[in-house]
């Protein structure tokens, strides 16, 4: 009786599609977890929402329209710290509620049927789409090979920026790089995922698993394997009780912290 | 050639001169200590050998190369090491770190084999599995000293390696630097100018400007010329006298 659901075509694509997601949410997640910049792709995830409502404003895809938006955003935070007197927790700050406020002006300023915004807050996760599909996958794969070609890079640099400088690695780009493929992992499941579960996605699984494992790819694929297995119970959850799937995976998240918190000790 | 050469270097700060016209040298094999006050641009010194920094004006010149190009050859020992403790990475992941080659080149076998010979150096060969932050401050700082060593560097620059060392490992870290000092120079910043004078070869004084470099000597003659540095020094080795601040 109650496997019945899982015969649902929508049901089967909100587990691919958490599989997916947690691929991109488990091996990024990492990095910003154990290099301590989750208010950072906080900000980044917000001030991308700018680009959405650009985008909607100039009648271009949202997603698109996102993409350069979140990447600047990125590079700003990024750099600002070593160049500009402004630091950079102020910088996110103003990027997080200005890229928001600009997401929802466009969006009001634009003629027409207006978008349902909660939807970027949590994503829809139940109505996605097979292109929606393919692009997370493609998503996936830039990913995957990034990380594989710059394991050593980000690895010394996420661990000790200054010595990797000192042994020659390009640290500043480096972690631009990094930044940049938080802001693309962002930009590509904001739409899925939401802005607020994507943050939840980042960081919660790779605290679990931190608290594990001592090895980093250790890490990302348990990560990735508890957001998965996390995400679908989420989804069965809110289908059962007829919640928001996306705030229900939240809430998964947090308990499933909490209980592997307290069982640490 | 020398390893390291100052020419007219002066750095500013916020309009404040941090060092004001740094002009010194030092040699292949020097052993070198650079005291002086907190705030007295020991650590800008230490940056702009290493590259980190960039001199406002005057010239810095490391093996006869701008430092950005001498990097195979120096090896560092940062002063503060702050990261998560639980940071998931290995002794040996942290060692390895250090010999770093470039853009999508791996590490080789002699690598492994360099890292495993670096911490026998330091003695912590015991230790390569274990976790990072799971090391006692002694401990640790003999991994990243190990880090700063791998590559078999020519000049080996250590920023207050003295803070993070418990008392009874000051004469082991000093036993691993006289094995050192055949084959690089050693240059260490340091507040701990009484423990340090006993074993390096020179001194370097600095407070925004270099007041006194040479050997140190156990004759009044050498203590002399160290008068002209603005700070308390107590000298072993001799009846203790307390120089003068200027």
């Amino acid at each position: 009786m109650y496997y019945d659901f899982l015969q649902y075509e929508f049901i089967q694509r909100a587990l691919v599609t958490a599989v997916l997601v947690s691929i991109v949410c488990g091996v990024v997640g990492s990095y910003v977890v154990i290099k301590r910049i989750v208010s950072l792709s906080g900000a980044i995830s917000h001030a991308a929402f700018g680009g959405v409502g650009l985008g909607y404003f100039l009648t271009v895809n949202p997603v698109l329209a996102a993409i350069p938006f979140s990447i600047a955003s990125a590079m700003i935070i990024g750099g600002v710290e070593k160049k500009v007197k402004i630091s950079a927790d102020t910088a996110m700050g103003i990027l997080w509620s200005v890229g928001m406020a600009l997401g929802v002006i466009f969006i009001n300023l634009t003629p027409g049927y207006a978008p349902d915004l909660f939807s970027y807050l949590f994503g829809d996760i139940l109505t996605v789409s097979n292109s929606d599909l393919i692009i997370m996958l493609i998503l996936d794969l830039i990913i995957i090979t990034t990380v594989y070609l710059f394991r050593r890079e980000f690895l010394s640099v996420s661990f000790d920026e200054e010595f990797s400088t000192v042994v020659g690695l390009p640290s500043l780009p480096i972690y631009m790089l990094l930044l940049a493929l938080v802001a693309l992992s962002v930009v590509v499941l904001m739409k899925v995922v939401g802005i607020i579960l994507l943050i939840a996605l980042f960081t919660i699984p790779a605290a679990i698993s931190k608290q594990y494992t001592h090895n980093l790819t250790r890490l990302m694929i348990l990560a990735t394997t508890i957001s998965i297995i996390l995400s679908a119970l989420g989804i069965i959850i809110s289908y059962i009780f007829n919640l928001a799937s996306g705030a229900t995976i939240v809430m998964v998240l947090a308990a499933a912290f909490l209980i592997s918190y307290y069982l640490k000790d | 050639m020398n390893a390291v050469e100052f020419n007219q270097v002066s750095m500013k700060y916020n309009e404040q001169y941090v060092l004001q016209d740094i002009n010194f040298s030092i040699e292949e094999k020097d052993f070198m200590a650079i005291i002086g006050p907190n705030g007295g641009g020991k650590s800008t010194l230490l940056k702009l050998m290493l590259g980190l920094l960039k001199p406002d004006t005057g010239e810095v010149k490391v093996f006869g190369k701008e430092p950005n190009h001498a990097r195979d050859l120096m090896g560092y020992l940062p002063q503060n090491l702050s990261f998560d403790p639980q940071f998931p990475i290995s002794v040996y992941e942290t060692v390895l770190t250090g010999k770093y080659h470039g853009l999508f080149k791996s590490y080789k076998q002699s690598d492994e084999e360099a890292v495993i010979q670096a911490l026998k150096d330091v003695e912590m060969e015991d230790f390569m599995d274990r976790q990072i932050g799971k090391l006692s401050g002694g401990q640790m700082q003999r991994v990243f000293i190990a880090r700063a060593i791998v590559r078999n560097p020519k000049l080996l620059l250590m920023d207050e390696p003295m803070a993070s060392i418990d008392p009874d490992m000051q004469s082991s870290f000093y036993k691993l630097m006289l094995n050192l000092k055949d084959e690089m120079a050693i240059v260490l910043v340091s507040h701990d100018v009484g423990a340090v004078s006993t074993h390096v070869d020179k001194i370097a004084c600095l407070n925004r400007e270099l007041f006194y470099h040479g050997p140190v000597e156990d004759s009044a003659k050498g203590l002399e010329e160290i008068y002209h540095c603005p700070i308390e020094l107590i000298s072993h080795g001799i009846p203790h006298r307390v120089l003068k601040e200027h």
